[in-house]
């Protein structure tokens, strides 16, 4: 069953515009897969050589880091509500 | 006549390298990396001297040359016309007994104006970036200190201010930023869930939030601190500083001050640099201590709020600033830190809030472990005014004796201390 992803403004033009895309992949590591081959300029983007997450951006499952969740190790779920965001910000104080 | 252009280049990406024009943008477009303000320095080396400064009015910007200040529009106000910095590095001789070092230095941003934090430094470059950008509204992510700051500079300018923090914000800095105006959005969450919220929004509207697209701006704002160390010390850097830190981004900004100004030629000595976090959100300070590069989101739980940052956004690069200069990270329990505040507090009379005590505990600690030497001449950077933390301080301090207005009973109260002499009572 198909679960929502969201697309960064940023990375928008390399989806055609789409802001969400519909996934199947069974967990992060396979969902980096499945945009990189259905979005190959994607892949540089969101991928270092090796094809791990590159570490500026972050992954939400449902408003939570999935770093919380057990990163690589989460399987996503139906209905699932997935964010990609850049990690920019942080210096609130 | 002596120059007054800022002497920004080009926005760089910290990992990729890739160049920008100085325009708001929240990080590379190739790799999401954090971009950086570049400066032509073989121009400043030919044009200024540390003699330079010696004239100019006594605040941050003395050091415009090397802030990214692009010209405004006609009518706007300059927040270089705000009397922000240049705050007071205070010998510390009574703190510096009780923790066993040589020689301290308090920087004291807890006085720092208008809204007695570091944060004002760091929002009057991101808001002078902002009225050059044309935006008419600012906005940022914020555990309160940058809320006041924004609030406050926003009102000053003119700006429509929209302050988005954690719902579980301190009163006191709540009634410091509602009362300028601005329109403060408690988020039911934590700050970096806040934050990521603000990180939509700068993709959808076209606001200068600080800590988002005009961070690159803002965050140039930090390297003041580390300059006015310097030249309060005549030019000469510590041996070793203590920084507290939350996204990591002023530790990180401080190392770049003392970089350049080593590369300008006007400071030679090293200076090791340590961070100091609140046990109960101290991702940086974990990492170092397992000797990780990696950092690992944590979710805070903490008295020290405006230090809860659990997903540090400059985390990495504080790590490399630490490691590069020898430096090392510890961290302070809730405990530690009200403890610490009071003692910044009893022995030199500053009052600085919870982030202060956790510099304080933490500076402790490094000496007790010997990573800070003795010997040393080092500086503890203070970042925000305790009374802006009162709720924390309050529980850790003794109840005050109430008296009636008779002499007879303040004899009594005098006759319960150590010594009967009523001229010079000894206080235990």
């Amino acid at each position: 069953m198909p679960y929502q992803v969201r697309i960064p403004t940023p990375l928008q033009k390399f989806t055609s515009g789409a802001a969400t895309v519909s996934c199947k992949a069974a967990d992060l590591p396979a969902l980096l897969q499945e945009l990189s081959e259905r979005f190959p300029e994607l892949r540089e983007r969101l991928c270092e050589a090796d094809g791990r997450a590159r570490k500026f951006f972050n992954i939400y499952v449902n408003d939570e880091d999935i770093r919380f969740l057990g990163g690589a190790q989460y399987r996503f779920q139906d209905r699932d509500e997935v964010l990609i965001l850049p990690s920019i910000a942080g210096g609130g104080d | 006549m002596e120059p007054t252009m800022s002497y920004a280049l080009e926005l760089r990406c910290r990992s990729c390298g890739k160049t920008f024009a100085l325009a708001p943008q929240a990080g590379c477009d190739e790799c999401f990396a954090p971009l950086e303000v570049h400066y032509d320095l073989e121009r400043a080396q030919r044009e200024l001297r540390p003699e330079t400064f010696r004239s100019r009015p006594a605040n941050m910007w003395r050091y415009r040359e090397l802030l990214p200040l692009p010209a405004l529009p006609a009518g706007a106000i300059s927040t270089t016309q705000l009397q922000i910095g240049w705050t007071p590095l205070q010998p510390a001789p009574r703190l510096a007994r009780v923790l066993g070092v040589r020689e301290l230095y308090i920087k004291n941003d807890a006085v720092n104006f208008p809204t007695l934090s570091f944060k004002d430094r760091v929002v009057a470059v991101a808001l002078e970036n902002a009225q050059a950008f044309g935006m008419k509204t600012v906005a940022c992510s914020s555990t309160g200190n940058l809320a006041n700051a924004v609030a406050a500079q926003a009102a000053a300018l003119g700006l429509q201010a929209f302050i988005f923090t954690p719902a579980d914000l301190e009163p006191a800095k709540i009634a410091a930023t509602l009362v300028y105006g601005a329109r403060l959005v408690q988020i039911t969450g934590n700050y970096d869930q806040v934050n990521r919220l603000c990180g939509e929004i700068a993709q959808n509207l076209p606001w200068g939030i600080v800590n988002v697209n005009l961070r690159p701006f803002y965050a140039e704002g930090s390297k003041t601190v580390g300059y006015e160390i310097a030249e309060q010390l005549g030019w000469e850097l510590p041996d070793a500083l203590v920084c507290p830190m939350a996204g990591g981004s002023l530790i990180t900004k401080i190392h770049k001050s003392f970089q350049e100004l080593r590369q300008l030629g006007w400071a030679r000595n090293a200076t090791q640099i340590h961070g100091a976090q609140a046990t109960g959100c101290s991702p940086i300070a974990t990492a170092f201590k397992r000797d990780q590069r990696e950092i690992e989101p944590q979710k805070p739980q903490t008295i020290a709020r405006s230090l809860a940052i659990g997903d540090p956004a400059d985390g990495s690069f504080a790590l490399d600033a630490i490691r590069a200069s020898e430096g090392a990270c510890e961290d302070a329990s809730d405990g530690e830190i009200t403890q610490a505040m009071r003692l910044l507090a009893e022995t030199e009379g500053i009052f600085a809030e919870t982030a202060g005590g956790v510099t304080v505990a933490c500076a402790q600690k490094l000496l007790r472990q010997g990573r800070i030497r003795a010997q040393a001449r080092l500086v503890l950077v203070i970042t925000g005014n305790g009374l802006k933390t009162l709720d924390a301080i309050t529980p850790a301090l003794p109840e005050p004796v109430r008296l009636p207005p008779r002499y007879r009973a303040f004899e009594d109260y005098l006759s319960t201390f150590a010594t009967a002499t009523p001229a010079d009572p000894v206080l235990v």
